[in-house]
């Protein structure tokens, strides 16, 4: 049984911020981390980062992720395993890991939870052929293996990821027949998709895809136009030949650990599905159990990193490590917060969050 | 309409278009951004200090035409790549733009390109006259267009030429 | 097929290797997820459903899914979206659910 102050369950944004300010106040850190590579969805961002300074604004998600990496390498506090599927957490505190095909059990004092989220899918037929991709997987294809996912893509969303991913479509050598989105708004930034339109894509609000068609592949899309109560209207079908499909409908936290941990959780629409109540320190119902990043509501990559911070500095305090930086660094972790989300197109992510906060910080 | 498709409105962008006589004095920055979201690298960066964001980071940048020089480094390092400049004292005809470009193949100094306006519809032609790569990875393309498109234009067409 | 230039990003050259895919040699990039190397081969039906012999390919490219699931060396439901391309190693699309005894 092996033991430890802090495991960070998942090494993307929030979890490497986690572990950095963690293991810098003192602590002993395990980083758990499921795939082969640390990162998370941060190496395959492209584009430059919003924000203020603090959070990197003006360097691509890539470079930033390279910056944490190294912080956290060269932290002699930090312990990384990598190749390594966090299974269950269990009512003894006692949490089970598989690495490298061995099974491993672990008690630690304090945990946080990273784990992200994962895309949603959409119903229509025939929606199973290959060609049809999640955006990440077709981020992660071009711009983590080199491999062009399609000559001819549709992408269904115009949230962030979906004006993003397109414009990163163009900038592999993909062409982007349209952006279609269901509301009658696009909801990622203007500037996004001004980038994507001055380049000839159009974007159709108000349409859905109908069906996709093909025998062995996708060969094209049929979309229909939705009425104000999102009914399909007939007679506006439109025909795309696409060999690919890309679906940016939205985000669900990876929760999983945490109903098995027994926290609190509430359906929050606004913050992607079931999220956890926390408090004001990412603190859930369960008082050795922390959360930051999308799994606590799906947000932004920005917002990620602040609430690892948030959660690695709490954590740590909460053990009684502390070093003379504590205390700026956890008011300036709040203020970031509240400055990302202080402006309008936050609105919807601070509703959500105020229906699962809890009473007491430190 | 900038909340269905992201192009700005002749509204929108008259609020952030400098005055003709600004326009004909030389280089200026044209900032076209219109959200409140949280992002201030261009008043970071701005080194005559004419991009100002008072209060929180979530306000639309303030822009002094007069302080402005035209140097262009707000337009490499926009994360939306939202600011362009404009300089209409160029030639008699024709005015320099400069506009941030992500793609590959890069045009060539002296190549002409069509140019595209914010729809991606051909506005016409222009000419090359420098591409200012830069580490960031957000060339800096400087065009000598005709003037009575020069507020239009926004792109270059793209040769496809980035496929194995 | 393969991104040949970026403007962002340099894919460094990595150590290519041989492997088999339903016994045709193909080649990829030692440590590439094997969907990537199939992918890049213009291979995208990795398996058929078990009821209605729909062909899958993948969907989340990140593990969670289900969508890629092949037999590797003899090992069936191996996620290839997730698994590392090694030399030698012997790929075939997956009829149904896969054999494990």
């Amino acid at each position: 049984m092996r033991e430890t102050d802090i495991a960070v369950v998942g090494a993307g944004p929030a979890g490497l911020m986690a572990a950095a300010y963690a293991a810098e106040m003192g602590a002993q850190v395990l980083l758990i981390e499921r795939s082969q590579a640390l990162g998370g969805q941060l190496v395959k961002q492209t584009h430059k980062f919003f924000g203020s300074r603090q959070e990197y604004a003006g360097e691509r998600g890539f470079e930033i992720a390279r910056k944490l990496m190294d912080r956290i390498e060269n932290q002699p506090n930090i312990t990384i395993w990598k190749n390594a599927t966090t299974l269950g957490y269990y009512p003894d505190g006692v949490m089970t890991v598989k690495k490298d095909e061995k099974f491993h059990t672990l008690k630690p004092r304090k945990i946080i939870m990273a784990t992200g989220a994962s895309e949603k899918t959409l119903a229509f037929p025939n929606n199973d052929l290959p060609g049809i991709y999640g955006a990440g997987a077709v981020q992660t294809l071009m711009n983590v293996y080199g491999v062009m996912p399609a000559k001819r893509v549709l992408m269904v969303g115009a949230g962030n990821i979906g004006v993003i991913v397109a414009y990163q479509l163009l900038q592999a050598g993909v062409e982007v027949a349209a952006i279609i989105e269901a509301a009658p708004k696009i909801g990622g930034y203007w500037v996004h998709a001004s980038k994507i339109q001055r380049c000839g894509v159009p974007i159709l609000t108000g349409h859905t895809i109908k069906q996709a068609h093909g025998t062995d592949r996708l060969e094209g899309v049929t979309v229909c136009r939705l009425d104000e109560k999102w009914a399909m209207i007939p007679g506006t079908d439109a025909y795309f030949e696409v060999d690919g499909l890309c679906l940016a409908v939205g985000l669900s936290p990876l929760t999983e650990l945490l109903w098995q941990a027994g926290c609190k959780m509430e359906f929050v629409a606004e913050l992607g599905g079931y999220v956890p109540w926390r408090n004001a320190d990412l603190l859930t119902t369960h008082n050795n159990i922390y959360v930051a990043g999308d799994v606590a509501g799906v947000e932004e990559a920005s917002a990620a990193m602040v609430e690892g911070k948030l959660a690695g500095l709490a954590a740590a305090f909460s053990l009684n490590y502390q070093t003379e930086k504590f205390a700026a660094e956890y008011h300036e972790a709040k203020n970031q917060l509240n400055a990302l989300r202080a402006g309008p197109v936050s609105a919807k992510v601070c509703s959500g969050l105020c229906k699962v906060m809890l009473g007491e910080a430190i | 309409m900038l909340t269905k498709d992201g192009i700005p409105s002749v509204e929108d962008l008259s609020a952030v278009t400098p005055p003709t006589k600004r326009l004909n004095q030389g280089p200026v920055a044209v900032i076209e951004c219109f959200q409140e979201i949280p992002c201030n690298p261009c008043a970071d960066a701005c080194p005559s200090g004419a991009i100002t964001m008072p209060g929180n980071i979530s306000a639309r940048p303030i822009f002094d035409e007069n302080k402005c020089n035209g140097c262009g480094i707000c337009v490499t390092r926009c994360p939306g790549l939202a600011i362009f400049v404009v300089d209409f004292s160029y030639a008699a005809n024709e005015a320099m733009l400069k506009i941030p470009y992500e793609f590959c193949p890069l045009p060539e100094s002296g190549e002409e390109v069509q140019v595209l306006d914010r729809a991606g519809k051909t506005a016409g032609v222009a000419r090359v006259i420098r591409v200012q790569q830069q580490a960031n990875k957000t060339t800096v393309l400087w065009l000598a267009v005709p003037k009575d498109i020069a507020l239009d234009v926004r792109n270059i067409r793209r040769k496809m030429g980035a496929m194995s | 097929m393969r991104i040949a230039s970026h403007p962002i990003l340099n894919f460094p050259q990595q150590e290519t290797v041989e492997f088999t895919y339903n016994g045709e040699a193909l080649s990829g990039m030692s440590g590439e997820p094997i969907a990537a190397a199939l992918h890049a081969a213009g291979i995208r039906t990795l398996r058929h459903s078990s009821r209605y012999h729909r062909p899958r390919g993948l969907f989340c490219a990140i593990g969670n899914c289900s969508s890629c699931l092949m037999t590797v060396d003899g090992v069936p439901n191996v996620r290839v979206c997730v698994e590392p391309l090694r030399a030698g190693m012997k790929v075939e699309t997956q009829e149904g659910k896969g054999t494990l005894v």
